[in-house]
């Protein structure tokens, strides 16, 4: 089959590879129909999350039809539609019952690697670094779905792709960042990055019902998009982001603050930015953590940081004092998409939101190394890529 | 759509161009040369006659370094522009060490001068190309997304749609007036 295959930074390419195969009773395959690019395929393109390899198959946003089930599948049918989680889960785990999906304590197939390098496992984690389990990727024709039977959500009856796509990632991503943020009627929840992630974090506030919403980027078009979800644009690169925080909030700064940025954040005019730039080329820090140090600055006290951004390794300058002595509550983590599956499911077949609105362009699956670049220079206004493989 | 995808790369099936591989090479090309003059100076200023310039050639080779290693990061224009720069000031100085040199500083000198003016052409062409991939990719298309709310009904009907009993308990972390008097009353 054709997949969309990782070289190395900056370099994917469209290649033939071996068909997957079922491994184990709890397995299927999918044929692939719809899959996007995510910011955190950015990460792996610019070689920023360690443990990836030459060969490895990304993708992890991804939805398609049963072709064939392992015997121990009972609950999936050929034909079905499914969107494929991309947190991948045994549902039996003590993790897994607690809700804590992206912890599934059995699904990361290098359990063991992982613990050395992170204390305790995480989750297996489709097309991402060999320290979740190193599983292809679905930016391609076929996929196997590892635990299978409790990795995937039915897709109701007149949902289009489209519409459905994005409960495997970033719509369940933008909802936890928002319910991290524990939103009250009262509050002033403050947004930056207005990428996919950001967007999904704007409409899931507004529907929790923020009194004010306030979104930071420097891309005129993505704004455009915040404002139209409902939120007041900051553009970092115009205005002052702590002077215009203080100015809608009265001087107080706003009370959750979420990061749908990572550790890419960009900042020309910020110094340490610029130093953080050179200690990541020199492998002398591996993260570039601007959007978490201007949070702890800006947030109210007693705030609460949610963190969906992703953050790959070392960071420095924290200001943690700072954190400290304001009070701050940090909560983050890879989402726990299966916990919000039939929420969301409900609130789009009752048309209270439409996830469909954040794509831009869509494409054949064998452009996507081009359209990558696309998606990495924000070329063409692009916000959300949608692939095509069959 | 492929339209826009072909602007960046001449072939949509790889995402690295023929000029981010050139840009690479100047990197290590760099981050070497860089190497050898900081490493070697005495050796390379007695082969092309710029002895005593043993300190402006280390410098010189901090200078190739920083630019190998922007180079080689995903923004790499402003490291090869930096290069045509350097490349021209390379260029001054071994001309200027051809000034007193003897016969075999001569040609050795003539013979690098040749090399780098070879290489501040590639150096030039690789800039050039970058720039114009980027100012094709971040051309403004003039387009704007005001109209995607996403919300069929609208921003207005979707505010608070959802309420506070989405938030589960395990995710209640705001300390506020009602939950503290719920707290303090007897159960
Ligand atoms: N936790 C999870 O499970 C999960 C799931 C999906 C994505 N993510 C992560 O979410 C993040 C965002 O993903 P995305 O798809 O929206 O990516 P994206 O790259 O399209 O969006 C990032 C946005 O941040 C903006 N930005 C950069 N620096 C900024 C700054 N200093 N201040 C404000 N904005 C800034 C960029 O202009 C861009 O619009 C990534 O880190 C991604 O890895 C996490
Ligand atoms: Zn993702
Ligand atoms: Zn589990």
């Amino acid at each position: 089959m054709k997949a969309l295959v990782w070289h190395g930074k900056q370099d994917i390419r469209h290649e033939t590879v071996p068909d997957p195969a079922i491994e184990a009773p709890r397995d299927a395959i999918i044929k692939v129909t719809s899959c996007a690019i995510c910011g955190s395929d950015l990460h792996l393109f610019h070689n920023c999350i360690p443990a990836m390899k030459p060969g490895d198959i990304v993708g992890h946003e991804m939805m398609g039809e049963v072709v064939e089930t392992g015997s121990a599948v009972t609950n999936l049918r050929k034909g079905e539609r499914v969107v494929i989680p991309f947190t991948i889960n045994c549902d039996e785990c003590d993790q897994c019952r607690r809700g804590n999906y992206s912890l599934c304590e059995r699904s990361n197939r290098n359990g063991e690697l992982a613990d050395k390098v992170f204390g305790h496992r995480t989750a297996g984690l489709f097309g991402y670094t060999h320290l979740t389990g190193g599983y292809a990727g679905g930016q391609a024709e076929y996929l196997r779905v590892p635990f299978a039977d409790s990795t995937h959500i039915k897709v109701p009856d007149g949902m289009t792709d489209e519409q459905a796509l994005f409960l495997g990632d970033i719509f369940p991503t933008g909802w936890q960042a928002a319910i991290q943020a524990d939103i009250q009627p009262t509050d002033t929840v403050a947004i930056w990055g207005a990428g996919p992630v950001g967007q999904m974090a704007i409409r899931s506030a507004i529907l929790l019902g923020a009194k004010q919403v306030i979104c930071i980027d420097r891309l005129p078009e993505r704004l455009s998009m915040a404002e139209a979800g409902g939120a007041v644009p900051i553009n970092f690169e115009d205005e002052s982001v702590l002077e215009r925080l203080n100015e809608l909030t009265d001087n107080r700064g706003p009370d959750k603050c979420i990061d749908c940025v990572g550790l890419e954040a960009h900042a020309s005019q910020h110094i340490d930015s610029m130093i953080d730039r050179v200690k990541q080329a020199t492998l002398m820090e591996s993260d570039r953590p601007h959007v978490l140090r201007e949070m702890i600055y800006v947030c109210r006290g007693g705030g609460v940081l949610s963190i969906p951004g992703v953050y790959g390794g070392l960071v420095d300058k924290i200001p943690f004092g700072m954190a400290m002595n304001k009070g701050l509550t940090f909560r983050m983590g890879q989402t726990h998409v299966r916990r919000w599956t039939a929420d969301l499911t409900r609130r789009i077949a009752e048309g209270q939101i439409d996830p469909s609105f954040v794509i831009t362009h869509t494409a054949k699956l064998e452009e996507g190394p081009g359209m990558y670049r696309v998606f990495e220079q924000k070329q063409d206004s692009c916000i959300k890529v949608v692939l095509k493989p069959n | 759509m492929n339209a826009s995808s072909t602007l960046v790369t001449s072939r949509p099936d790889r995402s690295l161009t023929v000029t981010d591989r050139v840009a690479r090479g100047l990197g290590w090309f760099s981050l070497a040369l860089g190497a050898a003059e900081i490493l070697a100076p005495g050796r390379l200023g007695r082969a092309l006659g710029l002895e005593g310039k043993e300190r402006l050639l280390q410098a010189y080779g901090g200078r190739e370094i920083g630019a190998g290693v922007w180079a080689l990061s995903d923004t790499p224009a402003p490291a090869i522009w930096a290069r045509v720069a350097g490349d021209l000031v390379d260029l001054a100085t071994l001309a200027a060490g051809l000034r007193g040199a003897d016969d075999e500083q001569k040609r050795n000198n003539l013979v690098a001068l040749a090399a780098v003016g070879g290489i501040t052409l590639v150096d030039l062409l690789t800039a050039l190309s970058l720039t114009a991939e980027q100012s094709e990719r971040r051309g403004d298309t003039g387009r704007d997304y005001s109209d995607r709310s996403g919300f069929p009904r609208g921003v207005e009907q979707a505010r608070g749609l959802a309420g506070q009993q989405a938030v589960p308990v395990d995710f209640q972390v705001t300390a506020t007036a009602e939950r503290r008097e719920e707290a303090l009353e007897p159960a």
